[in-house]
């Protein structure tokens, strides 16, 4: 249901020579949820690629419990941690989200009714079991987000994985996604720039800059760090208070 | 959930035509209007035959006429060039209205009319009861490479994105006060052209990065949909054996 991640010493170059990850060193209990904030470019969804082996790391390692995140491992992986990528449109590529949630799961094997159960639980599970039918081009920006987190909780996922949750959404969407991840029990690393959404959310939070983690502690405790937010080109909300 | 079905040419219904599985309604179409295309152009009572027979299916379907009407306007361009055929065809001539006018050239030109006519009215037909991306799925159950069938598929679900994304450049370039009137002003055309072939190509491949996440092994999964049944293959060979024994009767008599 929930796993425990470990990130050791992940070092990653790509392939034009850019250094993205210097180093990194996380550790993710089970059933936790992690905010991980940072300015553009520190690395953030680059690490988030490597926890279901999309990329690789070019030294260290990641497990995910005691799965070590290689080659062999990939289609485990994959199953145990679920990735919701930053633009929606990226993440639904089939003809409606029906089809686009039925994906995952089917290239796991399921099919017939063990699929279609799948589907429904996971669309229920963000409210748009009348999504299923639509094409994902006709969605607002906040439907298109839920259905895909759904693409991604059919799979069942130990860990998951999101990319800028509440970016381009209203703020009555930004509520609804907030309480759908508050229900989900498995470990969560929400990647984010929306400070107040991390506190609301995660206990503990990590800061990414230039390729590894600078900061890790208490949510509420590193935002009341104005040095250490300014230094990581981050800043609160104005009137914002995490007191 | 009017709002589900995305392209012009389609239809919301729930005729029998619609429910057929789109395999067997390609078949149909293409059995159609190959065999109407091989029908000699003399044979005017099997052209009424498939008229019969298509103004039968266009009811099933429950496609307004006017639909049909409108969609057809789009052979325009065909039924000028034969209209023209006549008058510029040599060869025998017959005055009709004080216009003196080929015979081989009316019969080209009732060749090209009747023929778009049917064409145009089974592809109508076929975009009408069918959603596109069925039409693909179709292509795939009727072993057209899966290759061709996930490109067709991804062509689909980005083009609008792609379109959209041509949209806003073009804004962009218009806010700035770009406004081309001569071809040598074409230059940031052909720029716009460029970056949205990089950004597409950067899209695919965060496209294949969301896919692989989700264990995509190079086989799109099959997802269990209805496919053909041995009676909706029964009633599609009907159709088309029908069809088939008109054009094969016109050609030995002819």
């Amino acid at each position: 249901m929930s796993a425990r991640v470990v990130v050791r010493d992940v070092m990653f170059t790509y392939p034009d020579g850019r250094l993205a990850l210097t180093g990194v060193n996380l550790t993710i209990e089970p059933g936790e949820r992690l905010a991980m904030l940072g300015p553009n470019g520190a690395g953030k969804t680059t690490l988030a690629l490597h926890l279901n082996g999309i990329y690789t790391a070019d030294k260290g390692s990641i497990t995910i419990d005691e799965l070590d995140v290689v080659e062999d491992n990939f289609s485990e992986v994959r199953r145990r941690v679920g990735l919701v990528f930053q633009d929606s449109n990226d993440q639904l590529f089939m003809p409606t989200v029906g089809e686009d949630v039925a994906f995952g799961p089917a290239n796991l094997g399921l099919v017939g009714a063990g699929l279609t159960e799948r589907v429904d639980h996971a669309l229920e599970a963000v409210d748009g079991v009348m999504l299923a039918d639509r094409p994902p081009h006709h969605l607002s920006g906040g439907e298109r987000r839920r259905a895909a987190l759904a693409t991604v909780l059919a799979m069942e996922p130990d860990v998951l994985v999101f990319d800028e949750p509440s970016a381009g959404l209203d703020p009555a969407g930004r509520r609804e996604l907030i309480t759908m991840l508050s229900a989900q029990p498995m470990t969560q690393l929400l990647i984010t720039h929306d400070l107040p959404l991390a506190l609301e959310l995660c206990p503990r939070a990590v800061i990414m800059n230039e390729g590894k983690v600078v900061a890790d502690g208490e949510t509420r405790t590193l935002l009341a760090d104005g040095e250490l937010l300014a230094a990581n080109r981050l800043e609160l909300p104005f009137g914002f208070s995490p007191g | 959930m009017g709002a589900g079905h995305s392209h012009a040419l389609y239809v919301h219904e729930h005729s029998f035509i619609h429910r057929l599985p789109p395999e067997a309604k390609v078949v149909a179409a293409v059995g159609l209007v190959v065999s109407s295309a091989v029908t000699p152009r003399e044979a005017i009572w099997a052209f009424a035959a498939y008229g019969v027979i298509l103004g039968l299916l266009v009811a099933i379907s429950r496609v307004p006429l006017r639909f049909l009407a409108v969609r057809l306007l789009a052979l325009t361009p065909f039924v000028m060039f034969a209209l023209l055929i006549p008058v510029i065809a040599s060869g025998q001539t017959v005055t009709i209205g004080g216009v003196e006018l080929s015979i081989e050239g009316l019969w080209g030109a009732w060749n090209i009319l009747i023929k778009a006519l049917i064409g145009g009215t089974v592809s109508i037909l076929l975009a009408a009861t069918t959603e596109i991306p069925e039409i693909i799925r179709g292509l795939g159950v009727l072993r057209v490479p899966a290759l061709f069938v996930s490109i067709a598929t991804f062509m689909i679900r980005y083009l609008e994105l792609v379109a959209s994304e041509l949209g806003r450049m073009r804004l962009a370039m218009t806010a700035r006060g770009y406004d081309p009137r001569w071809i040598t002003q074409t230059r940031p055309i052909a720029a716009a052209a460029g970056s949205l072939f990089i950004r597409s190509y950067e899209r695919g491949e965060r496209v294949h990065a969301a896919m692989v996440a989700r264990g995509f092994t190079g086989l799109m999964p099959s997802l269990g949909r209805r496919t053909a049944t041995g009676a909706d293959w029964a009633g599609v060979g009907a159709l088309i054996m029908v069809w088939v024994v008109i054009a094969t009767l016109a050609l030995s008599l002819s």
